[in-house]
């Protein structure tokens, strides 16, 4: 295989990692935190991409329009999280698993449902903005500067979501609230706000991603449960809860999806799951996770 | 003397098992109250329902004036009532300086306790600043929990069984530290078991049994009596 090919399966490859690692994130964040599997936060990435796709058709597709579109999207997702944590996910803390599964499962159908009803069936698809609509070339490959703008936000943000959570007093009370949230509570911390926050900006970077997925990924019903799956097992590889563990999982992540499909053409997913299946009986706690 | 904390005749319980029966205790600014019993009598419920920590079923706690029953947490710690739990709930993975200043976040209350007049108080905390918590001894996990507590600048300390499997030399230490805090003019209510370590800190104690006040009166008769003390704590 000539050398050129095999870049462009890397960096097509590492596209795929970056858009995971935005969702996955806030999955893993979620789920250190507040102990709580929100399956419906690949809904929440759906929704994101349905909004971007609404406000460019309101906005005329200016230069600007794009990004104005996907952080209307990301805000919106982010405030509908307010919603949804305040009404319902409250009642869930501290629960079984079951009834956490069970409830955002739900959400997941209804919000699926609702999106159906709203935008229809039918594939929508937005473009890139014009700044970003060009290729590079790069080792005799064409490489898009739209995936080489997606390749470095991603790190861009994991950086600053590190920094955040380790360099300042946001994130030092984030982290208290991860270890006990009654102790908290009672050293004067209103841990509900705290969590609210830690949802919202979870939906927030869902629904960032959502919208940021459009001009590469056409918008069909169905998106959400598709990238759970895939959010999931990333968040598996790289261990429950861990920052690190969920960067470097999508980044295995997208290798093994884009190199195994060469191997195995047709079975593009086996190769991940296998890859699952080898970290979970290797190290049932992921590769940068805790035996818990 | 007008009361600062006034538990008046709380009943609390875990779901169906019910722990205290009536539980009544008032302490004075500048006071060091202690609440003394066996384990399992109730001297950490009745610091978890001032706390907010368990709602009484009946009962209020009125902290000066107002009726506290029922208030979240947060809500009392912001009020002026600081709390040491019983297990040394430090935040391991946090360095000390950084559960200090989770501990100074929290509560929002500035005053005269900063991280380097915790540090005059407890100096051994300040070699460790940069270490994480779960790495400390015991006795210095202690130390930080009363430490983080002060960092919210608390008017009341509820200090619930600091001496508790602690090492002699450790305890002495601990007890001059309460002492010096005592002397700076905080209120304390101490829940211990160990009559040695509370009689030599308490105005006045609080003697619980099931769940029930079985005695109260000031600690001078308890230390300078020994067959009372040997009739209420059968030790």
């Amino acid at each position: 295989m000539a050398p050129s090919f095999l870049f462009s399966q890397f960096m097509g490859g590492l596209t795929t990692a970056m858009f995971l690692f935005l969702i996955a994130s806030g999955l893993s964040l979620v789920f250190g935190v507040m102990r709580v599997i929100n399956f419906a936060h690949g809904s929440f990435y759906m929704l994101g991409a349905y909004l971007a796709w609404q406000v460019m058709r309101w906005v005329h597709p200016s230069s600007g329009g794009f990004w104005l579109a996907a952080l209307t999207a990301a805000l919106g997702v982010g405030l509908l999280g307010v919603v949804i944590e305040r009404l319902f996910f409250r009642s869930l803390y501290g629960r079984e698993e079951l009834y956490q599964l069970l409830f955002t499962y739900a959400l997941v159908l209804i919000l699926g449902d609702a999106a159906k009803y709203i935008w229809g069936v039918d594939q929508l698809s937005v473009s890139a903005p014009p700044v970003l609509a060009g290729s590079v070339r790069m080792f005799g490959t064409q490489q898009p500067l739209y995936s080489l703008f997606i390749i470095v936000l991603g790190p861009l943000i994991a950086f600053f979501g590190w920094l955040g959570l380790n360099r300042t007093g946001v994130g030092r009370m984030v982290r208290a609230a991860q270890m006990d949230r009654e102790m908290l509570d009672a050293l004067g911390a209103n841990v509900r706000t705290i969590y609210t926050g830690m949802f919202a900006f979870s939906a927030f970077l869902a629904g960032l991603s959502g919208a940021l997925v459009t001009p590469i990924e056409s918008i069909v019903p169905g998106m959400d449960v598709l990238i759970i799956v895939q959010a999931f097992i990333v968040v598996v590889i790289g261990g429950m809860g861990s920052f690190w563990g969920t960067f470097w999982g999508s980044v295995i992540y997208g290798q093994v999806l884009s190199f195994g499909i060469l191997i195995l053409p047709g079975f593009s997913l086996f190769s991940v799951f296998a890859l699952m299946a080898v970290i979970l009986i290797v190290r049932p706690w992921g590769l940068f996770g805790r035996p818990l | 003397m007008t009361a600062l904390l006034d538990v008046q005749n709380i009943h609390s319980a875990y779901g169906l098992s019910r722990v205290l029966f009536g539980i009544s205790l008032d302490i004075a600014a500048g006071e060091c109250v202690c609440l003394l019993g066996r384990n399992g009598v109730g001297k950490t419920t009745t610091i978890r329902s001032v706390m907010g920590l368990l709602r009484p079923t009946s009962g209020r706690v009125v902290w000066k004036g107002a009726d506290i029953t029922g208030w979240a947490p947060h809500r009392v710690a912001r009020a002026g009532i600081g709390f040491v739990p019983e297990d040394r709930r430090i935040f391991p993975e946090l360095t000390v300086a950084e559960n200090l200043a989770v501990g100074a976040r929290a509560a929002h209350r500035p005053g005269r306790w900063t991280s380097e007049a915790v540090f005059g108080l407890f100096p051994v905390l300040q070699q460790l600043r940069d270490r994480r918590a779960g790495f400390l001894s015991g006795g210095e996990q202690q130390m930080l929990t009363i430490a983080r507590t002060l960092m919210g600048n608390p008017e009341l300390l509820l200090l619930d069984e600091p001496s508790e499997g602690l090492a002699p030399l450790v305890v002495e230490a601990l007890l001059t530290q309460i002492g010096e805090l005592k002397r700076q003019g905080l209120t304390i209510l101490l829940a211990e078991q160990g009559v040695g370590f509370s009689l030599a800190l308490a105005d006045r104690v609080y003697v619980l049994e099931k769940g029930e006040m079985r005695h109260t009166g000031p600690a001078a008769e308890l230390r300078d009596d020994p067959e009372l003390r040997e009739r209420l704590l059968a030790l």
